[in-house]
């Protein structure tokens, strides 16, 4: 089975071919069949793997296919090759398998759109380069996916490119990342060069005896590898494109910039432990910055008005968990949260779609309000993601998110302040979730007559993936439940194989077991519950019961309303102190230096070797005997060389 | 002792072998004779005629199977008039695909203009073998003897479109001139011979010292009215002016096949001489680096302001001489199999290129002036994206194969200590950007104007356009096994 390790990402890139290749040619049925076919069948192959991994001994867990041979320049060489352990398995199942389901709920969500093909063609791409990404066998291998779930990422924000704000928004999202991309180059060129090799596991073999633990070389490697990782998943200070990366179709924003590809970061950084755990400081600067971001996004999403835009800095705000929980080096929590992170946050999105697609496109939550009784399936599912998310016990994001608390509280990297933060940031979440589906589905009904006419519940199409994604948010926790209740963490032990950090972890839960901090675990997670519920119920009591304590509240305190409203000004900010001094210097340097210096230049050079380039024409008679008197003249100067020189 | 004895023996086998009269090793030669014959005896027969390419094809093939049973095999026969090896046998390779190719690209068009005549094949087929006689043997007659036969088919076809008198210009012009060089070329040869008493590349090798201190001058002046003669055929400046003329009179898949046959046929011999026979003689590094120089600038320069497709191709012709013959003045294995790779790349992108340009051509009316392809992106997205990658390839962009070729030359001058000489490979690269980037603009931004029949279909040109694309692109993706193939193309020393 191993062999058809390959099949994974190919098929996804036969469905891009196919589709792509035959553009407008076929019809939509054909279209909508083969982008989905391909991806499924990925999905089963997936599958097949991971029972056939699973069968095989713990330390035989490593499948490595190569494929060729692609670059061999001087001592660098790269293959196409692939590598299956239990880290990429993992990865490989939740991708195709929420991308499966997002494809399927594709065909509802864009079945009036005119440009049906072009949809899934890119949709199809973007699962090949994800695929690439997390299978790869190197570094730059590695690269050629990231770049290109980038590419497509920029592709599908912008898919409604006549739309000014949607192809903005491509372009910030391209750009954003170009300044991740250059980190995690630079980083890789430190790994290159003092390891000789980017293929992963000589890297994650000889790491060790080449860096010197904790020096500056390792910890710059790391850190500007956190860099990419910012970049791609969206962390302070780069988060800015993500939200805008709303234009978007609701689909893409669920696959792209909320189950997958932002998770890259988390991916890479959990496949890069070895070199992490050796680079303490680094790892201080991961969790610092995931705690920060976390909670800045969740206070950021507090007021947001606009549906998708509080699930995009909930996505933010998530992320920086995964971060959290990498930065204190449990790199499995981060990995189980990323994997249950992307069962509710996709679901989120997708119920989120069917409510704008019931509301005929409107996101704006504050015209909205009582749909319950209108999407009665969009309602439940939706309200199984929020709690979810919330972190209600028995639910899958609670056993991730309190991993992650438990970790950031009791690992050698961690540290109270970090469990603060990211208690502080699991009681926002569930406010501002509960806000959400009270704004949404309760209270009055706040949408105009014609809207209101047109309420109608999602396709089949659109609500069975839906379905499926709430069935697995809930079930989805149950493989990694904590120690302390006397089970086993099924997800901690497949992944123990591929992190480093594994065996410290097992001496921490052997004395966990013993007694130890299980008073201290089992009150820091009552709390975090407490915590949860009375953030809901002040949802309920600001939202849902006394509509005007909300708006009271915000007349009291408008200015930190405002500022949360336009998202701390980052952009502003941003705009001012970047983007404006190079817009400036960028037109400076092309009205003087380069039209004036460059293009004078090139344009003198041009004109000079134009003119030489006419003069030797004229020598080009068409005449035989031109030409030998040209022949003999040469053959004069090279019997003289040749005799004298 | 005893093995010394038997190690003894076998070098004479050796020798009586490279005695005898081997035909195993001309099989392949003798296949195309064969195929050129059959064509010519059923010339005459109408419905026979008609299967003169698939003949032809056939005989292609048959002798690639026999050029391919030599892979990796090293003899010597006819008294050492024929010689063998891997350096030889990819050249055999590299000849067998570009007739097989120029065949498919010429089918259609001389079909469509009237000269269909099977004689045409039979004459490819036979400058084919001349060029193969040429790659596989280290005697400087024979290589004259395959020069001729693979020149004299070429003049007739250069004029094969007998009602053009563009045509027939360029056969008489091409006839004069290569016959002009040839006299040199053969007073060359009359030099070396009455220096070293012998034409075998090999003799003179072993005797080198010897006759250098006695015959110094006549050696010296037989290789350069040799390097004279051969710098005729892959157009080095200042023995370039025949080219433009010929390459744009002659019936354009004939261009295609001047452009990478006998060009390759003619490095094959230089290759061969000048890095194995020659290979101990001063100045020709200086020579080299002289015509190398010239020869890029020249033709670079001189594509700059033409107006004739085909014209601007004829002068980018000369500079890809110019960059493989940096590969000359560098020496060494490393420049021996970047050289063959940058052959065989060429061959590739530059068929390619000549067959979206004949395909074109087979519209009435058309010149293949610049002028033609404008709005070609619109009435023929497929045919021009094509045509524009072969012009990113022609320009040396990665990722396709025309990236490596130049990569593979430059990387192995500068190993050698070239950097002058590499730095005015990669100028006069640039350079050449510019006008081959004009067939894209061309193509992509210009409007359309007046009215040409829509590009007509022909499949065997739709093969030869499939096999070049995989080739530009594929090459320049996964160069891996051809590098290895052009790696172990290198001259056995028998």
């Amino acid at each position: 089975m191993f062999e058809y390790l390959y099949l994974v990402p190919i098929l996804p890139l036969a469905g891009f071919l196919i589709n792509g290749l035959l553009l407008g040619r076929l019809p939509r049925p054909v279209v909508s069949f083969v982008a989905c076919t391909t991806v499924g069948l990925s999905f089963i192959v997936s599958l097949l793997l991971f029972f056939e991994l699973k069968e095989l001994p713990v330390e035989a867990r490593v499948i490595e296919q190569v494929l060729f041979p692609w670059i061999s320049a001087g001592s660098l060489h790269a293959n196409i090759g692939f590598l299956l352990d239990p880290l990429s398995a993992v990865m490989i199942l939740v991708v195709t398998g929420v991308g499966f389901l997002i494809h399927i709920y594709s065909i509802g969500y864009m079945h009036h759109d005119p440009c049906f093909g072009r949809y899934f063609t890119y949709m199809n791409l973007f699962m090949f380069s994800m695929l690439v990404l997390v299978l790869a066998d190197n570094y730059l291998f590695m690269f050629v996916g990231w770049e290109g779930v980038g590419l497509c990422s920029y592709l599908l924000i912008g898919f409604w490119y006549e739309k000014q704000s949607a192809s903005d928004a491509g372009k910030k999202a391209f750009i954003v990342n170009r300044i991740g991309d250059f980190g995690f180059l630079i980083g890789m060129f430190i790994i290159f060069w003092q390891v000789g090799s980017l293929d992963f596991r000589t890297v994650m073999q000889t790491a060790p005896e080449v860096f010197v633990a904790g020096g500056a070389l390792i910890t710059a490697a790391c850190l500007l590898m956190f860099v990419g990782a910012i970049g791609k998943s969206a962390q302070i200070p780069l988060f800015v494109w993500l939200p805008d990366a709303m234009e978007g179709p609701t689909p893409v924003s669920a696959l792209i910039h909320a189950a997958t590809m932002v998770t890259a970061g988390v991916y890479m950084i959990a496949r890069s432990n070895v070199l992490y755990l050796m680079a303490p400081d680094a790892l201080m600067v991961v969790a610092i910055i995931g705690g920060a971001t976390a909670l800045f996004a969740a206070t950021i999403g507090l007021a947001q008005n606009d549906i998708k835009r509080v699930l995009a800095y909930s996505t933010v705000s998530q992320l920086g968990y995964m971060f959290l929980a990498c930065g204190v080096a449990s790199f499995t929590a981060g990995i189980f949260h990323l994997m249950t992170h992307a069962f509710f946050k996709a679901l989120l999105f997708l119920a989120a779609g069917s409510v704008i697609h019931a509301m005929s496109n409107e996101q704006d939550m504050r015209k909205m309000g009582g749909l319950k009784k209108y999407v009665p399936i969009t309602y439940a599912t939706m309200l199984i993601a929020t709690l979810t998310i919330s972190g209600i016990p028995g639910f899958s994001g609670f056993f991730s998110k309190d991993e992650i608390l438990w970790k950031a509280f009791s690992s050698p990297y961690g540290h109270p302040i970090l469990w603060v933060i990211g208690f502080v940031t699991a009681g926002l979440t569930a406010f501002y979730m509960f806000r959400l589906i009270y704004l949404t589905f309760h209270g009055r009904e706040r949408m105009d007559d014609h809207t209101r006419k047109h309420l109608h519940e999602s396709p089949k199409s659109m609500t069975v993936p839906l379905m499926a994604l709430a069935a697995l948010s809930v079930v989805g926790g149950f493989v990694g439940m904590p120690h302390l209740f006397g089970v086993t963490n099924y997800f901690e032990h497949w992944l123990e194989p591929v992190m480093a950090g594994a065996s410290q972890d097992a001496a921490s839960h052997a004395l966990a077991a013993g007694g130890g901090d299980t008073g201290l675990e089992l009150g820091l997670m009552f709390a975090s519950v407490l915590l949860v519920l009375v953030a809901i119920f002040m949802a309920r009591k600001f939202y849902h019961q006394k509509p005007e304590l909300a708006t009271q509240m915000c007349e009291r305190l408008s200015g930190v309303h405002r500022i949360l409203l336009n998202k701390y000004y980052v952009d502003e900010i941003y705009g001012a102190v970047v983007v404006r001094p190079l817009v400036n210097g960028s037109k400076f340097l092309w009205r003087i230096v380069d039209v004036l210096f460059i293009d004078g230049f090139l344009n003198g050079l041009a004109t000079v070797y134009s003119d030489i380039s006419q003069l030797l024409r004229t020598g080009q008679t068409g005449r035989v005997r031109t030409y030998a008197t040209v022949f003999v003249t040469g053959v004069a100067v090279i019997l003289a060389l040749m005799l004298f020189g | 002792m005893g093995d010394e004895v038997v190690a003894l023996e076998y070098e004479k086998m050796i020798d009586f072998t490279s005695a005898s009269i081997n035909f195993e090793l001309i099989y392949s030669e003798i296949s195309l004779l064969v195929a050129a014959f059959l064509i010519l005896l059923t010339a005459f027969q109408r419905h026979l005629a008609r299967l003169a390419p698939l003949v032809a094809l056939v005989g292609i093939a048959v002798s690639f199977y026999f050029a391919l049973q030599q892979w990796g095999n090293q003899m010597s026969g006819f008294f050492g008039m024929i010689t063998c090896d891997d350096f030889g046998t990819a050249f055999k390779l590299l000849f067998l695909v570009v007739a097989a190719l120029t065949l498919l690209i010429a089918h259609r068009f001389l079909i469509v203009k009237r000269i269909g005549s099977p004689e045409f094949y039979a004459l490819l087929l036979v400058s084919t073998m001349g060029m193969m006689v040429m790659a596989n043997t280290t005697d400087l007659l024979v290589m004259f003897l395959g020069l001729e036969i693979m020149s004299v088919p070429l003049y007739v076809m250069a004029g094969y479109a007998r009602r053009s008198l563009a045509s027939n210009e360029a056969g008489i012009k091409y006839f004069i001139m290569g016959a002009f060089a040839s006299a040199f070329l053969l007073l060359g040869i009359a030099f070396v011979f009455g220096a070293s008493g012998t034409t075998d590349l090999r003799q003179i090798v072993a005797d080198y010292s010897f006759i250098v201190s006695n015959f110094q001058n006549y050696l010296y002046a037989g290789a350069a009215l040799i390097l004279i003669g051969f710098g005729f055929k892959i157009a080095a400046v200042p023995f370039h002016a025949w080219v433009p003329d010929v390459y744009q009179g002659a019936p354009t898949p004939v261009t295609a096949f001047f452009s990478v046959g006998p060009k390759a046929a003619g490095f094959a011999v230089m290759l061969r001489v000048f890095l194995f026979g020659f290979e101990q003689m001063g100045m020709l590094t200086e020579l080299f680096w002289v015509l190398a120089v010239l020869t890029m600038t020249v033709g670079n320069v001189l594509a700059l302001r033409q107006d004739n497709v085909k014209r601007m191709l004829a002068y980018s012709s000369i500079a890809h001489a110019g960059y493989i013959l940096v590969a000359l003045c560098v020496g060494g294995n490393d420049a021996i199999s970047a050289a063959v790779f940058y052959l065989l790349a060429y061959a590739m992108f530059n068929l390619g290129a000549f067959a979206v340009i004949v395909l074109l051509e087979t519209r009435s009316g058309c010149k293949s002036d610049f002028s033609e392809l404008s709005g070609l992106s619109s009435s023929a997205p497929y045919l021009s994206a094509v045509l524009a990658l072969f012009m990113f390839a022609l320009a040396g962009f990665p990722p396709t194969v025309g990236f490596l070729g130049k990569f593979y030359i430059f990387s192995a001058a500068i190993k050698s200590g070239y950097i002058l000489l590499t730095v005015i490979g990669v100028m006069n690269s640039f350079l050449s950007v510019y006008y081959y980037l004009r067939i894209v603009k061309t193509s992509y931004f210009e409007k359309f104007e007046g009215t040409f029949a829509p590009a007509p279909y022909s499949p065997a040109i739709m093969v030869v356009l499939f096999i070049t694309v995989i080739g530009t692109l594929g090459l320049g993706f996964f160069p891996d096994r051809v590098l290895e193939f052009s790696q172990s193309a290198l001259f056995a020393f028998l």
